[in-house]
C-alpha cells in the first residue's frame, strides 16, 4: 500500500502536478541535509545567543525572535561533527518542532542554506544501518536529487532526547 | 446550507458553566422557607438556558436532566412548592451532576451515569413527593412525564403569540416538521381573527390543534417547538393521562397551557439582562472576557501611538538640529504611550478575585455541615483584580487554607459555647491591594494554634530536638514543615496534614509570601501577599563575565563589596561570608553557570545578598548595571525549565537575558555540594 501511494505521488509528479513534498536543504560539513519546508519559519543570520547555564554544548543559547525566546542548537555539535568558526554564510534555520504534543520553535545553526527541492516519496531510500555508534534515529530517509545525496531529517526525532523533556531538570 | 454547529460548542460550554455558577451561588443564598423570588427566577433562567442550549447542540442527556431541574425550580418560582433545605440540597447535587455531565461532554468522555441516575432519581422523588400541600400539580392532563409507554395519539395545541412573525419563526415550517414525525392531522383555529378592518398582516392570529399518532417521544415534539416555546402557548397531552404532572399554578388554572404567556416576554427581557450580568462573572477559562471599556482604551492608545509614529516619521526627511527639541518631545510622548499601552494590556489579564472566592460559600456550607459546625462566611474585597495566571494558581492553596480553618480552627458549637463564644464561628476572606501587592487574608475566630501542642508534636516526630528552644513564631512556622499535622485525628476534610508545606511552596512559586498569626482561643489569621502580576518584575541587572543576568529586586536584600577578612572557608571548598553575625554562603555564579569569568577576586566585584526559600546567600557578580522593569518570558515555551533560572527577558538592545531564581540557585549549590561530598566519601571508602 505504501508502494502504491508512492507510485501515485510519482505519477502525479510526472504529470506536472505538484504533489511531492518540498525540502529546504542546507550544508553541514560538506553534506547536504533536508528538512520539510513547511516546518521552516524563517532563516536568519547568526548573531550571538545568550547562554543557558548548565546545558550541553550543542545548545548555543537562546535568541530573541520577535519577542519569543528561542533556543539555538548547533547542528554540527549535535551530530558530533568537527566545530568550525562561524562565517558569513552561517545561518540559523528556525523550525517548528513537535514533540509529544508540544510544539516548539527552535533555531538550528548550519553552515549554509543550499536549495529547495521537490522530492517524491519513491525517491526515498532507507538509511543503512551504520551500527550502534552512529545515531540514525533522526534520519528519515536518504534521497537522490540531481545526482546528489540528500539526508532528510526527521526534526521531531532530533529533539526526542531527555534534553527537551519538560519534566526533567538539568543537573 | 449547513452550519458546523460544533463551532458553537465552546461558547455553549462557557455559558453553561457560567449558568451553573449562577445557579450554585443562587441556591446557596436561597433562604429556606421564604425565598427571594428574583433569586429563584435567576436560577430558573440559568437552568432554562442550559436546557435550551444542550437540546440545540444535541446533548440529550443534559437537556433531559435539566428539564427535571427546571420543573422543580418552576414550581418554586410560582410558589407552588416550598423551598426546603432538602430540595436545595438535591438541587445543589443536581448542579454538581450537570457540571460533571457538561465536563464529560466537553472532553467527549463518559460521565458517571450511575451517579447521575441517582441524582436524577432524587430529583424525581422531590418532584413527586416533595410538593407542598397548596400545590395544584395534580390536575393531570398537562405535561406527560417522559419515559412512560403510551401510544395514544398526542393532542398538541399550538397557539402562537401575536408577535410570532416578528421573531422570524414560521409556523408552517413547524407544522411540516411535525408531519414528518407520524400520522398527523391539524385543525386551524381562526377564532382570534379580527374584523377585516382591524386585520394586521404582521400579527399571527391563527392557532392549531394537531393530532399526532404513533409512538413519538415528548421530547421529540418539544424539540420541534424549541425555537418558539417562549413565543407560543404549547400544550401537549395524551389520553388517557398516565403520570401525575408537575405544573405551576397559572398553567393549571389555564387548563392546558404549559407556559403562561404574559410571563414570557418578561422572561425574555430578563434573560437578556441576565446574560449581561453574567459577563462579569466569567470563569478563568482559556479565554478571557474583557470589559469593552478596557478594549476601547486600548484602541485609543494605539491611535495615539500611530499619531506619535507619524510625528516622529517627519524627522526622517528633515533631520535638522533645530528639530531636535521636537524630536525629544516626540520620543517622550512615545515613551508615555508605550507605558500606558503596557498598563492597559496588563489590565486585560486582570480578573476580579471573586472568580476564585465564588466557590467558597458552597465549600463552607458543605464542609461545616459535614463537620457539624456552624460557620458564617464573610467575603470582602472580591472585586480586587489580579492577574489571571496568579488567580488560577491561588485557587487550590486558598481551598486548602479554608478547609484547614474549618477543620482545625473553628470549634464545634458546644466547645464554642463553653469558651463563651457565639455558636456561629466566623470565617472571613478578604482581599485588597497594598502597594503593588495583593493581600488575601483568611481569618477565623476559632481555637487558634496552641504552640505547646505544636512543639510537643514536633519533638515527638523528631522535627525539633528535645532540648531545642524556639520562639513562638518559629514554633508556629513548624506548621509549614512537610508532613506535619496537628489534627488530633486524621479527618477526610483536611487530610493527613501534607499540605501547608505545599501551600507555602505554591505561594512562593507565585513570588508571594504567607504569614501566620494566631492567638489561642481567639483565632488565626493567615495573610498571603502576592505580586499583582507574574508577567512583569522589577529587576536588578548584573554582569557576570560577558553575560547579563537579572536578579528580581524582591529577592535582593542588599549589595555590598566583600571585605577579604570576612570570607571564611569551610573544609576548603565552601566559602562563607560573615554578614552581621550570620554566615552566608558565597555563590560564584561563573562557576555555577560555567561562564568565562571577568575576575575571580572577590573584592573586585560585588556580593548581591539574596534570599530564596528562607535561605540567604551572596551571589558574586562583576558589576551592578542598573534597575529596570522586565517582561518575564518563559523558557519552557520553546525549551524547558532550567535550574536556577526562572525565565528570560529581552533587554533594550534586543538581546536575551536570563532571570535568576534566587531560591533555585541556592538549591543548585547545595545539591552540587552534597553530591560532591558523597563522591568524596565513596572515593575515601
Amino acid at each position: 500500500m505504501e508502494v502504491s501511494r508512492a507510485k501515485q505521488v510519482a505519477d502525479l509528479d510526472l504529470g506536472g502536478v505538484v504533489n511531492a513534498d518540498q525540502y529546504l536543504t542546507f550544508m553541514l560539513n560538506g553534506e547536504e541535509y533536508g528538512v520539510d519546508i513547511l516546518r521552516v519559519l524563517e532563516i536568519k543570520g547568526w548573531s550571538p545567543a545568550t547562554k543557558i547555564p548548565n546545558t550541553p554544548d550543542y545548545i548555543r543559547g537562546v535568541m530573541n525572535l520577535r519577542g519569543a525566546i528561542v533556543p539555538i542548537i548547533d547542528l554540527r555539535q549535535r551530530f558530533a561533527l568537527p566545530a568550525i568558526e562561524y562565517t558569513a554564510t552561517t545561518v540559523v534555520i528556525v523550525l517548528k518542532v513537535r514533540n509529544e504534543g508540544v510544539e516548539r520553535t527552535i533555531g538550528f545553526v548550519v553552515d549554509a542554506v543550499s536549495d529547495v527541492y521537490k522530492v517524491s516519496a519513491d525517491h526515498f531510500r532507507a538509511a543503512p544501518d551504520f551500527g550502534s555508534h552512529v545515531d540514525t534515529d533522526f534520519i528519515r530517509a536518504l534521497a537522490t536529487v540531481e545526482e546528489k545525496m540528500i539526508i532528510l531529517l526527521d526534526i521531531d526525532r532530533l529533539l526526542s532526547t531527555e534534553q527537551f523533556d519538560m519534566t526533567a531538570t538539568a543537573h | 446550507m449547513s452550519i458546523d454547529i460544533a463551532q458553537f460548542h465552546p461558547v455553549f460550554f462557557e455559558e453553561s458553566f457560567e449558568g451553573l455558577e449562577v445557579m450554585e451561588a443562587g441556591l446557596i443564598d436561597l433562604e429556606v422557607g421564604r425565598p427571594d423570588i428574583e433569586a429563584v427566577n435567576a436560577i430558573f433562567r440559568a437552568a432554562h438556558s442550559i436546557k435550551g442550549g444542550s437540546g440545540t447542540f444535541g446533548f440529550g442527556a443534559i437537556s433531559d436532566f435539566t428539564h427535571l431541574l427546571e420543573t422543580l425550580l418552576d414550581e418554586m418560582r410560582s410558589g407552588a412548592r416550598q423551598v426546603t433545605r432538602e430540595a436545595v440540597d438535591v438541587l445543589l447535587l443536581a448542579v454538581d451532576s450537570l457540571r460533571a455531565m457538561l465536563d464529560a461532554a466537553r472532553s467527549a468522555t463518559d460521565f458517571d451515569a450511575q451517579a447521575v441516575a441517582e441524582v436524577h432519581h432524587k430529583l424525581e422523588e422531590q418532584l413527586h413527593h416533595g410538593a407542598a400541600p397548596d400545590s395544584v400539580a395534580a390536575t393531570g392532563d398537562a405535561v406527560v412525564a417522559k419515559g412512560n409507554v403510551n401510544n395514544n395519539p398526542w393532542h398538541i395545541e399550538f397557539t402562537p403569540e401575536p408577535h410570532l412573525f416578528a421573531t422570524g419563526n414560521d409556523p408552517v415550517r413547524i407544522l411540516r416538521e411535525l408531519q414528518r414525525l407520524g400520522p398527523y392531522s391539524a385543525e386551524l383555529d381562526l377564532s382570534r381573527l379580527p374584523d377585516y378592518a382591524l386585520y394586521d398582516a404582521e400579527i399571527c392570529y391563527s392557532a392549531w390543534r394537531i393530532t399526532l399518532a404513533g409512538s413519538v417521544d415528548e421530547t421529540v415534539i418539544r424539540e420541534v417547538f424549541e425555537w418558539v416555546e417562549d413565543d407560543a402557548k404549547i400544550t401537549l397531552s395524551r389520553e388517557p393521562p398516565t403520570t401525575l404532572a408537575m405544573l405551576d399554578t397559572t398553567a393549571a388554572s389555564e387548563g392546558l397551557s404549559a407556559v403562561p404567556a404574559t410571563d414570557d416576554r418578561r422572561r425574555n427581557d430578563r434573560r437578556q439582562t441576565d446574560r449581561r450580568q453574567g459577563e462579569g462573572q466569567s470563569t478563568a477559562a482559556a479565554s478571557i472576557r474583557v470589559d469593552i471599556s478596557k478594549v476601547d482604551s486600548l484602541i485609543n492608545l494605539v491611535g495615539e501611538l500611530v499619531i506619535t509614529q507619524s510625528m516622529l516619521g517627519q524627522f526622517n526627511d528633515d533631520s535638522q538640529p533645530r528639530n531636535f527639541a521636537k524630536l525629544r518631545e516626540g520620543l517622550a510622548q512615545l515613551e508615555r504611550n508605550t507605558r500606558e499601552l503596557q498598563e492597559s494590556v496588563m489590565r486585560i489579564r486582570m480578573l476580579p478575585i471573586s472568580v476564585s472566592f465564588n466557590r467558597f460559600p458552597r465549600l463552607v456550607r458543605d464542609l461545616s455541615a459535614k463537620l457539624g459546625k456552624q460557620v458564617e462566611l464573610k467575603i470582602s474585597g472580591e472585586q480586587t483584580e489580579l492577574d489571571k495566571t496568579v488567580l488560577e494558581k491561588i485557587g487550590d492553596p486558598l481551598v486548602h487554607l479554608v478547609r484547614n480553618a474549618l477543620d482545625h480552627g473553628i470549634e464545634r458549637p458546644a466547645q464554642r459555647a463553653a469558651a463563651g463564644k457565639p455558636n456561629f464561628g466566623t470565617l472571613s476572606l478578604a482581599a485588597r491591594h497594598e502597594g503593588g501587592n495583593i493581600v488575601i487574608e483568611i481569618v477565623d475566630d476559632g481555637a487558634g494554634i496552641n504552640t505547646d501542642v505544636l512543639l510537643a508534636k514536633a519533638r515527638e516526630r523528631n522535627i525539633v530536638g528535645a532540648e531545642e528552644t524556639m520562639s513562638e513564631e518559629a514554633i508556629r512556622d513548624l506548621i509549614f514543615h512537610p508532613g506535619f499535622s496537628t489534627a488530633k485525628e486524621i479527618s477526610a476534610v483536611s487530610g493527613r496534614g501534607v499540605g501547608m508545606d505545599v501551600v507555602r511552596r505554591n505561594i512562593k512559586e507565585l513570588g508571594g509570601i504567607i504569614e501566620l498569626e494566631s492567638t489561642v482561643a481567639v483565632g488565626t489569621t493567615i495573610r498571603i501577599r502576592l505580586p499583582l502580576t507574574l508577567a512583569i518584575l522589577d529587576g536588578q541587572l548584573v554582569r557576570v563575565g560577558n553575560q547579563t543576568y537579572i536578579v528580581p529586586l524582591v529577592s535582593i536584600i542588599e549589595s555590598l563589596q566583600a571585605t577579604p577578612d570576612r570570607v571564611k572557608s569551610v573544609t576548603g571548598s565552601a566559602e562563607l561570608y560573615r554578614l552581621r553575625g550570620e554566615y552566608i554562603p558565597i555563590i560564584r555564579l561563573y562557576e555555577l553557570f560555567g561562564i568565562e569569568p571577568h575576575s575571580t577576586v572577590l573584592k573586585e566585584g560585588l556580593l548581591v545578598v539574596v534570599e530564596g526559600e528562607g535561605r540567604r546567600a551572596g551571589i558574586f557578580v562583576d558589576e551592578l548595571l542598573g534597575q529596570q522593569q522586565v517582561v518575564v518570558k518563559s523558557l519552557e515555551t520553546n525549551y524547558r525549565k532550567v535550574d536556577g533560572i526562572s525565565g528570560a527577558t529581552i533587554l533594550g538592545d534586543g538581546t536575551v537575558a536570563m532571570i535568576i531564581d534566587a531560591g533555585g540557585v541556592i538549591e543548585l549549590v547545595r545539591n552540587r555540594q552534597s553530591s560532591s561530598s558523597t563522591e568524596d566519601h565513596s572515593q575515601a571508602a
